[in-house]
């Protein structure tokens, strides 16, 4: 990830943690962590104006079937949860980004993680974020976070993963 | 008199080829099973000063070295010979090489002049009909270039003994890599065709991908990830300058590759889920749709004559590959194999054979077909081979194989047109995305 991503991410969780108040809590129709269990920690996972509650409970990524860029049930329903998350927190813009495992040839493997941040994209736009939020790059075979050569890693790598960045606004 | 030599080695490198229409008029006796490389002789070149010695043992090795690489040849070592060879100008013992069977013979004698000036003077000869293979030459150079002299000698030998054009005295760009799969560095390097005189091109701070030598090897396109988005440059070789070549907002470019008169620029533009082959006029910058299809369409490459360009689509369901006009439009399917996906296409500087990657049952190739698809055949096989790339006189690809698991590694690979000869080619680092220049 570039330097100046990790910059903006770190500068936009510090600020999200040093504006937020007790009140914006008892707003949260999120199910799960933090809702009726007293102030969670600004900026932890139980925060859920929080980038890492963004990557840990309403997950941060989908995954592919091989050769496949579209998104299974699993996939629609952690979408919809990105989707809630980014329209009720307006000042992050988003970065989709597109992989493969290592099954293919090098040019293929960049369109077709291309297809499946695309798709991701599209799925986010349908549910009412705006196009202008949101950006996709695919990285083909060139990233895997699991090198194992098997399809146990091969699954993991077959990911489109949304990532979160600071916005021009708030 | 080199008829007969000509014929050994012919029949050497066609063995296990089916005889198709070749330019050679020579008739080629096909030996089934064991090919016998050509042996061959060369004394340590003569340094015609005490300061030229350390030279002409390093030309010598680097000439010796790039006949016994094409698998053709096979060298009499120095302390089987009978002969020593003192004076360049001093007339041949063949019975000393005959005696030691060294069909072909090879000598030389290296100078410096004291002001980094050098020169290789050689002369080959057909042992046993006791003629000159080539008639005597002398090349020159400055000092530091005495390896592409040495190629230079290896060239016109492996010519006359074969009838191929030469191949040595060239340079190949690629992507050298360091570290595990999920933590790979990427740069650009270039270096000569064997591993020797290896230059960085670039830093590992962006990934960089499958860059591509210009035809006169000036300048290589590539991609690189410096602006966080896939991006076609081009670099000038000799002041290693970049540029951007495709920088609109919103899409990712790719795969390019230059026209053989290098006016043209044919790349992948990906704009939302779709991915197209567009050109562009490197001197204008206009940009042209190449082709207009939901479907994938990459890695495409231009015939030697420039007329058409062989590229890889989806469109059928499956990874295939087809060739249009170099004006773009329709195309036309080449690849029908019963099974397996094919991708990053490349035309032969002759003109006669595409080679692939092909993809089946888990397993990946190299192969050559020719343009109309026929005469499909596999040359390797492993758990990932990709990205062949031809010498320029098109009888050798060079490709990049990974091997599995956390500990796999990338590293660069040649092997003969006829399937034989599978070498590793050795770079200080991992390898991968080969692209051979042209003949210096």
């Amino acid at each position: 990830m570039k330097q100046i991503t990790k910059a903006m991410m770190l500068v936009a969780v510090l600020g999200v943690a040093a504006c937020t108040n007790a009140n914006r809590f008892d707003n949260d129709f999120d199910a799960g962590a933090g809702a009726g269990t007293g102030v969670a920690v600004p900026g932890s996972a139980d925060d859920p104006t929080s980038v890492a509650h963004f990557q840990q409970r309403v997950g941060d990524r989908v995954l592919f079937a091989v050769d496949q860029s579209n998104l299974s049930p699993e996939g629609q329903t952690v979408l919809a949860g990105q989707a809630a998350w980014l329209l009720r927190n307006s000042d992050y813009l988003a970065i989709i980004e597109g992989h493969a495992d290592e099954q293919g040839t090098r040019q293929y493997n960049l369109a077709l993680g291309a297809r499946r941040a695309n798709a991701v994209m599209e799925y986010l736009v349908a549910q009412g974020v705006p196009q202008s939020r949101l950006k996709f790059v695919s990285y083909g075979k060139e990233r895997p976070i699991e090198i194992c050569s098997q399809e146990a890693c091969y699954a993991q790598n077959r990911r489109a993963v949304t990532i979160i960045s600071a916005g021009l606004t708030g | 008199m080199t008829h007969r030599l000509m014929q050994l080695v012919l029949a050497a490198m066609m063995a296990l080829v089916h005889v198709s229409a070749t330019a050679a008029p020579l008739r080629i006796e096909i030996t089934e099973g064991v090919v016998e490389p050509l042996p061959f002789a060369l004394p340590v070149f003569v340094p015609e000063s005490p300061q030229a010695a350390e030279l002409a043992q390093q030309v010598s090795r680097v000439v010796a070295q790039d006949l016994i690489g094409t698998g053709l040849f096979r060298e009499i070592p120095s302390d089987a010979h009978i002969s020593r060879v003192s004076s360049f100008g001093a007339p041949v013992a063949f019975a000393d090489w005959k005696a030691i069977n060294a069909q072909a013979l090879i000598t030389g004698a290296v100078g410096t002049d004291g002001a980094g000036r050098l020169t290789v003077k050689f002369r080959a000869w057909d042992v046993f009909a006791g003629t000159e293979l080539v008639p005597g030459q002398q090349f020159a150079s400055s000092e530091d270039g005495w390896r592409r002299l040495a190629h230079k000698v290896a060239d016109q030998v492996y010519s006359s003994l074969t009838g191929e054009t030469p191949y040595f005295d060239s340079r190949v760009v690629f992507v050298s890599e360091t570290g595990p799969k999920n933590k790979r560095e990427k740069r650009l390097a270039i270096m000569d065709y064997d591993g020797s005189n290896v230059q960085y091109l670039t830093d590992s701070s962006a990934i960089v991908l499958a860059p591509r030598f210009s035809p006169s090897g000036d300048r290589v396109l590539y991609t690189s990830y410096a602006s966080g988005f896939p991006r076609v440059h081009v670099l000038t070789v000799g002041d290693v300058r970049s540029r951007v070549l495709q920088s609109n907002e919103g899409v990712m470019s790719f795969a390019p590759r230059f026209s053989p008169d290098g006016r043209t620029v044919v790349y992948s533009l990906t704009q939302g889920s779709n991915t197209d082959i567009w050109a562009m006029d490197v001197a204008s910058g206009a940009t042209r749709r190449m082709t207009n299809s939901p479907a994938i369409e990459t890695a495409p490459s231009y015939s030697p004559d420039g007329s058409q360009i062989v590229f890889e689509s989806d469109r059928s369901g499956s990874q295939q590959l087809y060739i249009m006009s170099a004006a773009g439009g329709d195309a036309r399917r080449i690849s029908f194999g019963q099974s397996g996906r094919y991708g990053t296409p490349v035309w032969s500087p002759r003109g006669d054979l595409i080679a692939f990657t092909k993809q089946n049952a888990g397993r990946f190739h190299i192969g050559v077909m020719r343009t109309d698809g026929s005469e499909e055949r596999l040359l390797t096989a492993s758990f990932l081979d990709e990205g062949p790339s031809w010498a320029p006189n098109g009888r050798v690809l060079m490709f990049a194989r990974e091997t599995q698991g956390a500990q796999g590694a990338s590293a660069l690979y040649s092997v003969d047109v006829s399937g034989r000869n599978l070498k590793r080619v050795r770079t200080p680092a991992g390898g991968s995305d080969p692209s051979w220049g042209p003949l210096q």
